[in-house]
């Protein structure tokens, strides 16, 4: 295993409201290796996003505290930097990727001049023609066709999947070595989805950026993702490779998840959703958050009371589950069991 | 699959659709508020109106057939009349009317240009600060600002020109100006606190942009419709405020002519209407016509309040 280029342990994020404490990400670790994907997955409010805003200072403090924990990127904790310090990683070394384009553009700057402010920002003595010269170029790359002429246009002249290209070019303006989409297409509709993926493969190509990709649609997992990190209620249930995950899931969440989805082979009338409600992160059921939704756990006792670790199931593959039982989902297959299905694609 | 027909296949040139007469017009946002604000009539009569006026104070050494304190000896008191140029007739020592008002227009559009801009310039900083902050920051300068809208003008008008002598037009413009900025402070506020909570502001601060490159190059521009709106009024407020203050014998002292002193000083001569009506009338034209533009700017850069005109 080459070593992680960012690795995160013990990371508790938590936001005080008027109606308490919301646990919003509780102790949870993870490394993200050079050129890989990593795909986060999870319900709403499963802590996706706040684990990445969190380490790069971009949560609201206060509400948000980093409780404890360590983002160790390029041998400097992220989390004890000083926001000036921090702030020279943001947008160069580290980069990320918005949901929604239509409002992540400035829409009374122009197009390029946003594009160029990502570089000006961190390299203030790149001239102006070598700027336009970069973003030009980098248009061409996440395929906006014309960019000697949308350079000049503003946000509205723009379509959302144009945006998003525009976003994506954004984030990859310094030729950042991690890369952070936080559902990149969550916002955009079905065919332009697919060409956003295609872009942010090409991206990826063309840069080796190691990306995360928080997103709560596996098809997009599937399609383009090496690793798979399931969120629930602020945990890691479940990590691993994601042909293992898709094909021997090993916690009750994730086979939920994978179930809940329409597969277009099979004549079905109804989907099936996961019961119950996704957990109130202020007070969460006690022992394994998921108990009270859990069609493994049958209401034995040790779930409601034991908070189960993350270990390594399936023998030593890298394959990790929080679950008190997961031997017993040895030979359960989730929908997705047969060869990987291509989501979207 | 011929490529012309690919919705994906860029063309070939971009002079290919330029030749096709397809390129799109690139319009700023402030092309667009030009032509809107070229079709609002009364905001382009406005315009007009305040050239002429504010025009006539800026070259009023030229215009103005004497000077401000020039004296007539022959003719005191006299009506509006074409003869010695006296058009808006003398005052009780025989001063060309028509010159002092032409003067006076020019004290006060000095009073109602540097107060609009030295305050909106504060209530700028101040409100963005407080907006852009928030917690802390923002509770202490919006306090300050219900303080200051609190303090009664002529009291403070009237103590400061007892303690350091009144008279001076400056003086008088600086403590407008100090006590105008609260409007736009609460406007301004308002605006960035909205808009720091915007996707793009996040995007911008992910990119690695700094606090005050995204105040001044993020926010600001969308704040600046509100901020030219909020100036050009307070130019009117300004004038109309100077002239009170002037008139209640507060503001600027003879024999420097502004509107204000010169209805104060009419009110020795009731009966020779000219002397109140003049200046008045160009007070009444000056604050219209302000308005107008203001109206028409808001119009104009505030789309999404835009009512329908013939």
């Amino acid at each position: 295993m080459p070593e992680p280029i960012l690795s995160i342990k013990n990371l508790v994020v938590e936001f005080k409201t008027d109606d308490g404490i919301v646990h919003a990400v509780d102790d949870i670790t993870y490394d993200v290796f050079p050129g890989e994907t990593l795909g986060i997955v999870g319900e709403s409010g499963s802590g996706k996003s706040v684990s990445t805003l969190s380490i790069l200072g971009l949560i609201p403090q206060p509400p948000g505290r980093v409780v404890s924990g360590t983002a160790m990127f390029k041998g400097k904790d992220l989390l004890k930097l000083k926001k000036r310090e921090l702030r020279a990683f943001r947008g160069d070394e580290v980069a990320m990727i918005f949901q929604d384009p239509m409002t992540s553009l400035n829409p009374v700057l122009k197009v390029g001049y946003q594009l160029g402010e990502a570089i000006k920002t961190h390299y203030p003595k790149v001239s102006d023609h070598d700027v336009k010269t970069r973003v030009v170029d980098l248009l061409t790359l996440v395929g906006v066709p014309n960019p000697d002429q949308r350079y000049d246009q503003y946000p509205h002249e723009f379509s959302g999947g144009m945006r998003q290209r525009a976003m994506i070019a954004m984030a990859i303006a310094n030729s950042p070595s991690l890369l952070i989409a936080d559902e990149p297409t969550t916002a955009l509709d079905v065919t332009i989805q697919a060409q956003v993926l295609e872009v942010l493969k090409t991206v990826q190509n063309a840069t080796n950026a190691a990306t995360i990709l928080i997103t709560h649609d596996l098809g997009i997992v599937a399609e383009l993702c090496e690793r798979v990190l399931v969120m629930y209620a602020g945990k890691v249930v479940e990590s691993g490779d994601v042909h293992t995950i898709f094909q021997n899931p090993r916690h009750p969440y994730t086979i939920g998840l994978m179930d809940s989805l329409p597969k277009l082979t099979e004549d079905e009338e109804w989907l099936r959703p996961i019961p119950g409600q996704p957990p109130s992160l202020i007070s969460r059921p006690s022992g394994c958050a998921f108990h009270p939704r859990c069609f493994l756990s049958q209401g034995r006792l040790r779930c409601n009371e034991e908070v189960p670790s993350l270990r390594v199931v399936d023998g030593g593959d890298e394959h990790y589950a929080a679950c008190h039982f997961a031997e017993e989902l040895v030979g359960h297959h989730s929908k997705f069991s047969a060869p990987v299905a291509g989501g979207v694609a | 699959m011929e490529p012309a027909s690919g919705g994906f296949v860029p063309p070939a040139a971009g002079g290919d659709i330029a030749a096709a007469g397809l390129e799109v017009k690139v319009r700023s946002q402030w092309s667009y508020a030009r032509s809107r604000f070229i079709r609002h009539r009364l905001a382009m009569f406005g315009l007009v109106v305040l050239f002429v006026v504010f025009g006539a104070g800026v070259f009023a050494n030229y215009i103005a057939p004497y000077s401000f304190s020039e004296i007539d000896l022959t003719n005191i008191l006299a009506g509006p009349t074409t003869a010695g140029h006296h058009f808006f007739g003398t005052d009780e020592i025989g001063r060309d009317y028509f010159s002092r008002v032409i003067y006076g227009i020019r004290t006060s559009e000095e009073v109602g240009v540097f107060v609009a801009i030295v305050s909106s310039l504060l209530g700028l900083a101040i409100g963005a600060l407080a907006g852009y902050y928030g917690g802390l920051i923002d509770n202490l300068l919006m306090r300050l600002t219900d303080l200051v809208l609190t303090l009664p003008f002529l009291a403070i008008l009237a103590t400061a020109s007892a303690l350091l002598g009144s008279g001076s037009q400056w003086r008088v413009s600086i403590i407008l100006a100090l006590l105008f900025w609260t409007g736009l402070a609460r406007v301004v506020r308002g605006v960035f606190l909205s808009l720091r909570e915007k996707e793009y502001v996040e995007a911008a601060k992910a990119a690695g942009a700094g606090d005050l490159r995204i105040m001044v190059r993020h926010i600001l521009p969308n704040t600046l419709g509100p901020i030219i709106v909020n100036g050009t009024l307070a130019v009117a407020a300004a004038i109309l405020t100077e002239a009170a203050l002037s008139f209640l014998g507060f503001g600027i002292k003879p024999p420097t002519p502004s509107l204000g002193v010169l209805i104060s000083e009419a009110q020795t001569n009731p009966q020779q209407w000219w002397l109140t009506v003049f200046p008045g009338l160009t007070i009444v034209i000056i604050v219209l016509a302000i308005n107008f533009v203001g109206d028409g700017l808001r119009d104009a850069l505030d789309p999404t309040q835009r009512r329908v005109r013939a």
